[in-house]
């Protein structure tokens, strides 16, 4: 199961075939309607804003993976089994999703909950940049910014309020967190 | 009808104390489909629910179109049974207790569906709200609370509907009966002597459960189709949805309740109770409801083409024209244009076997569109790239096949334990009529 998958769309006719990428992973919409929903409150927002998913009080309704239009909520039909020795490439951090659940993305918030560790135990702010999701963290090109949206300061925050940014789906009002960057060229003069 | 009361007792109680072989072969057979629909949800369970067709954008399929359908079909029994008691129809008598035997039945089977559907069925209880070692209560927001509420008053209401008119029965069967027979009647009659006061009590229990249950009949289904219209699904999210549905449950709990009453003069012999009349005024029921079905069917359909959003009209086309067309199609045939004309035709609709042909498409057409709204919609969702589709496998076709062998075996164990013609409710209409009739031939007495 990936948690964020790349969608490819094609423009136009072969040969002249232009081929448009995007990663979409769970958006942790502000305004989420994953999450009422839900009647055990295992699909709920936390007090960081996350869309958090609570695998233990799942019992399975599906009814949020119904009503996600973003449909990043993924549903474990099947009992995982990993053959010996790949259970090892578990991440201990990570905890393990029985049969009958829901996962999705959490930001890597096993990451976000260890800086704050670090940080408040030696007694400073977080730092712009100090950790980033797995996603963000193995991107070659550094095409994916993760930060603090509440920190005006923070490069996701100065970068998500650019004139580039749009928000997937954004006519349903669900507020996504996630901002997309759209291509830009130099002949537009815009380029910020 | 000309019938001695000890006629009626006799003929009405014939089925609690003779079973034909053909009773054994069909318990038999429904007993096995229904031995093997449980083996296949155990199976489930045991595997997950990867044993079942269910995938990533498809997340409800079959369990939740049986689940809508069968709350549908309760929808036959205690909502025609209120309403006619309340408008006092005197046709009703003969008809009410089949028709909440079915409401009951099916509600069962229909509340068994939330479950089968879960991905971990043993946590269900936790929709319960009580102050558990969890420390927290179920969202009050979701639509599935909703309808765990709203589905369980409605059983304990519909259960008490059945049961309240039954006491009086169930007394005449105790002093009619010896040995172990006797003993248990006489449990299931609570102590019923047909004392003036016990029946006005039974009356009056019996006018506020007619009332207050048709309310909460049509909340039922409307707060069902909520599980639909509040969810952000292109095609579900819609505001017809509250009336469609309740329209749809009473269109196909009438044509249920047409076949079980066909079966139930056929194998026990009631041609003289069950009348073509019933029949008759049943099928003028069921043709207003086809032609209310088709109204909502072509509003809904009108205005979803005309307002022609985007995100709307992939799963649109995906059911005029595209894979699912033809259940569609099928659909619309069975609905409307076979029963329709069958039911408007005076000479047809008299007639027993003719109303059943017209009440059969209509189940298979009304499972269909259950069917219909759910699937299509999840599989075309808002991204193209993560469009789906969904196809049964052998558990849930079990499962389904079970549920509708369990609504047969339940019904014909009923029909040989409670007699399923109310006998007082009976005697009552013929007293009645005769008092008029005797009242109407009497000279009108001068005032002094």
């Amino acid at each position: 199961m990936h948690w964020i998958r790349i969608e490819r769309y094609y423009e136009g006719d072969f040969p002249e075939i232009k081929m448009k990428y995007r990663p979409v992973l769970c958006q942790q919409c502000n305004n989420a309607p994953c999450e009422p929903v839900c009647p055990t409150y295992a699909s709920y927002h936390n007090a960081e804003g996350l869309n958090a998913q609570v695998y233990s009080r799942c019992i399975g309704t599906r009814y949020c993976g119904a009503a996600c239009p973003y449909l990043v909520r993924f549903f474990n039909y099947l009992n995982p089994v990993w053959d010996k020795p790949l259970e090892l490439q578990l991440n201990p951090d990570v905890s393990e999703r029985s049969v009958g659940i829901m996962e999705k993305c959490t930001f890597c918030i096993q990451r976000i909950k260890s800086a704050e560790i670090d940080a408040k135990a030696e007694k400073r702010p977080l730092k712009d940049g100090e950790f980033n999701p797995a996603c963000v963290q193995s991107c070659p090109t550094e095409a994916m910014v993760f930060g603090d949206l509440n920190d005006p300061e923070s490069k996701v925050s100065r970068l998500s309020r650019s004139n580039r940014g749009t928000t997937l789906l954004s006519e349903l009002g669900t507020h996504p967190v996630v901002t997309y960057l759209k291509r830009d060229t130099w002949q537009n003069g815009q380029n910020t | 009808m000309d019938k001695t009361p000890e006629q009626i007792n006799e003929e009405l109680l014939y089925p609690l104390y003779h079973a034909s072989w053909r009773f054994y072969i069909a318990v038999a057979i429904l007993g096995s489909l229904v031995v093997a629909a449980f083996a296949a949800w155990g199976y489930q369970i045991y595997y997950g629910l990867g044993m079942s067709g269910l995938n990533r954008p498809v997340f409800w399929a079959f369990y939740i179109t049986n689940f809508v359908f069968w709350i549908g079909i309760s929808h036959a029994g205690t909502l025609i049974s209120a309403i006619l008691r309340v408008c006092n129809a005197g046709w009703r008598r003969p008809v009410t207790r089949c028709a909440e035997a079915i409401t009951v039945f099916s509600l069962l089977i229909a509340g068994m569906f939330p479950l089968i559907h879960l991905g971990r069925p043993w946590l269900a209880f936790w929709l319960i709200p009580y102050p558990s070692e969890r420390g927290i209560w179920p969202q009050f927001r979701s639509a599935l609370l909703w309808d765990f509420f709203a589905i369980s008053t409605y059983l304990i209401g519909s259960v008490t509907f059945l049961l309240l008119p039954s006491f009086p029965d169930f007394a005449l069967v105790r002093d009619r009966a010896t040995g172990w027979r006797q003993r248990i009647y006489n449990v299931a009659a609570l102590g019923w002597r047909g004392t003036p006061k016990q029946w006005h009590r039974l009356e009056m229990a019996m006018r506020i459960m007619a009332v207050a249950i048709i309310p909460v009949a049509v909340s039922v289904h409307t707060i069902v189709s909520w599980d639909f219209a509040m969810a952000p699904v292109p095609g579900w999210h819609s505001t017809i949805f509250g009336p469609y549905f309740v329209a749809g449950a009473i269109f196909s709990g009438i044509a249920a309740l047409i076949i079980a009453m066909a079966l139930l003069r056929k194998t026990l012999h009631l041609e003289e109770y069950l009348k073509p009349v019933h029949f008759d005024n049943l099928g003028k029921l069921l043709l207003l409801m086809s032609l209310l079905w088709f109204y909502f069917v072509f509003a809904e359909r009108l205005t979803t083409w005309y307002g022609n959003f985007p995100s709307d009209m992939p799963a649109f086309w995906l059911t005029q024209e595209g894979r699912f067309s033809k259940l569609f199609w099928t659909m619309v045939f069975c609905n409307f244009l076979i029963p329709a004309p069958i039911l408007a035709i005076k000479s047809l609709r008299t007639k027993v076997g003719w109303t059943v042909v017209a009440s059969i498409p209509i189940i298979v057409g009304m499972w269909l569109e259950r069917f219909l709204i759910i699937v299509p919609s999840l599989s075309h969702m808002y991204l193209p790239y993560n469009y789906g589709s969904y196809s049964p496998s052998w558990v849930e076709i079990t499962i389904t096949v079970g549920t509708f062998a369990a609504m047969g075996l339940l019904y014909l164990l009923f029909s040989r334990v409670v007699p399923i013609i109310s006998i007082w409710e009976l005697k009552l209409g013929i007293h009645k009529t005769e008092a008029s009739a005797f009242l109407a031939s009497q000279e009108p007495v001068e005032q002094p």
